[in-house]
């Protein structure tokens, strides 16, 4: 009965305000160990106050090369940024 | 997939690195590429690994607690390091249990100046100094490589490099500064350690088969002998501070090129520690081994209670 340890993927809030980053990935049996193994392999120099980790098979990703149907429209989508709208230059902070 | 579609696809992956975009692990990418990736970046892991060894013996020997909290908490940190470069490697499709395989048998390198003896505690300061030393000039440059993990891994592992130069380098000032018999040793470390240290860089550049592929691909950022030639002239300075002498006769400043002409690195001793025959390189490969063989009843034990931790909290909710 030999089985590999599963992967995780890790993700840290450096302080509070901020969001999770991802940090990295590690091994580990289960949450436990994962979040243990996380503390002392990505913050071993106080770069965190807070850790998340998924286990990396719950992850589903896009594909990079489906990038131009997910993503391209949004390039045309010009009227979605404020500077689309011409207004005159005596109008400050808006 | 057809021949003309790939080579396009090719021609897209060339454009990128050309514009110095970097590739994420589910990109379209050359498998040349992805193999010689995998082979850099699991060689680096390994090396790391293998690096803890030659410290690890000097931990219980470090001559006071602030020495050895230092050495141990250096000797986590490559752990650390091996862990960062393996999870790299991972991404693009190799897994954990393969590297180490490719380790403990022998088809994967690791870093040759691990497979010299640590005798001495002036060997400590002078593997902080002068290994890692050697280490960060090689990392530096790849902390712009193409391969997006291996980059982030770099820029990680050189903010936390730096403390391990340091320490070995106080260790050295230290002994530098102490008895005729401490210096004595420190002199001796440097004979010892200094020519093994230029070879990290691997063989000079007409004579490495992997430096062209690698700095088109930018996988690699500077060649061997442009990070030699930079490792020397940052090292002989802080020679001059220490008060001891690289054992070089040769080495002298060249004024016309603004560096140090150095003399003929031995090339045989390199390849014969390449292929095995170093001093310790059995030694090094059996205490891994060891470890990974020992260890192998405490991880199937874990896995075994995680699955049945899990089991029993399927049968608590049903």
């Amino acid at each position: 009965m030999k089985k590999d340890w599963p992967l995780w993927e890790v993700f840290v809030r450096s302080k509070n305000g901020l969001e999770h980053r991802h940090f990295g990935s590690l091994h580990a049996t289960d949450a436990v160990m994962a979040l243990e193994n996380a503390r002392d392999v990505y913050t071993r120099r106080n770069e965190g106050v807070s850790i998340w980790v998924v286990e990396s098979k719950y992850i589903t990703a896009s594909n990079p090369s489906e990038n131009g149907e997910l993503f391209e429209p949004a390039k045309s989508k010009v009227y979605r940024h404020p500077t689309f709208y011409k207004l005159p230059d005596e109008l400050k902070h808006m | 997939m057809t021949e003309n579609e790939i080579k396009n696809l090719e021609e897209i992956f060339e454009a990128r690195i050309a514009r110095d975009e970097k590739i994420e692990p589910k990109d379209w990418m050359p498998e040349k590429y992805r193999k010689s990736n995998i082979r850099q970046i699991s060689q680096h892991a390994h090396s790391e690994v293998v690096g803890m060894l030659p410290e690890g013996n000097w931990i219980t020997r470090a001559p006071s607690l602030r020495r050895k909290v230092a050495l141990l908490a250096k000797v986590q940190d490559e752990a650390g390091h091996g862990l960062y470069l393996y999870s790299a490697a991972e991404t693009l499709g190799i897994s954990r249990e393969e590297m180490y395989e490719q380790l403990h048998s022998g088809k994967a390198k690791y870093s040759s100046i691990f497979n010299y003896p640590a005798v001495t505690w002036a060997d400590m300061g002078t593997i902080g100094w002068l290994v890692d030393g050697a280490a960060i000039i090689n990392q530096v440059a790849l902390c712009s490589t193409s391969f997006g993990p291996y980059a982030r891994a770099m820029v990680r592992i050189c903010k936390e490099e730096s403390f391990h130069q340091r320490q070995g380098y106080e260790i050295l000032l230290t002994l530098c500064r102490g008895t005729q018999e401490q210096k004595a040793m420190a002199q001796d470390a440097l004979n010892r350690w200094w020519w093994p240290s230029l070879m990290m860089f691997g063989p000079i550049d007409a004579e490495s088969p992997n430096t062209e592929q690698s700095m088109k691909w930018k996988l690699k950022r500077k060649t061997n002998d442009e990070l030699r030639q930079q490792f020397i002239d940052q090292t002989v300075p802080q020679a001059e501070i220490l008060g001891i002498t690289i054992p070089d006769p040769d080495l002298k400043w060249n004024e016309e090129k603004k560096q140090y002409d150095f003399g003929e690195i031995d090339w045989d001793e390199f390849w014969q520690v390449v292929k095995g025959h170093g001093p310790c390189n059995k030694e090094r490969m059996d205490a891994r081994v060891s470890a990974w063989e020992e260890g192998n009843w405490v991880r199937d034990a874990a896995m075994a209670y995680a699955e049945k931790q899990h089991d029993k909290k399927l049968k608590d909710v049903g």
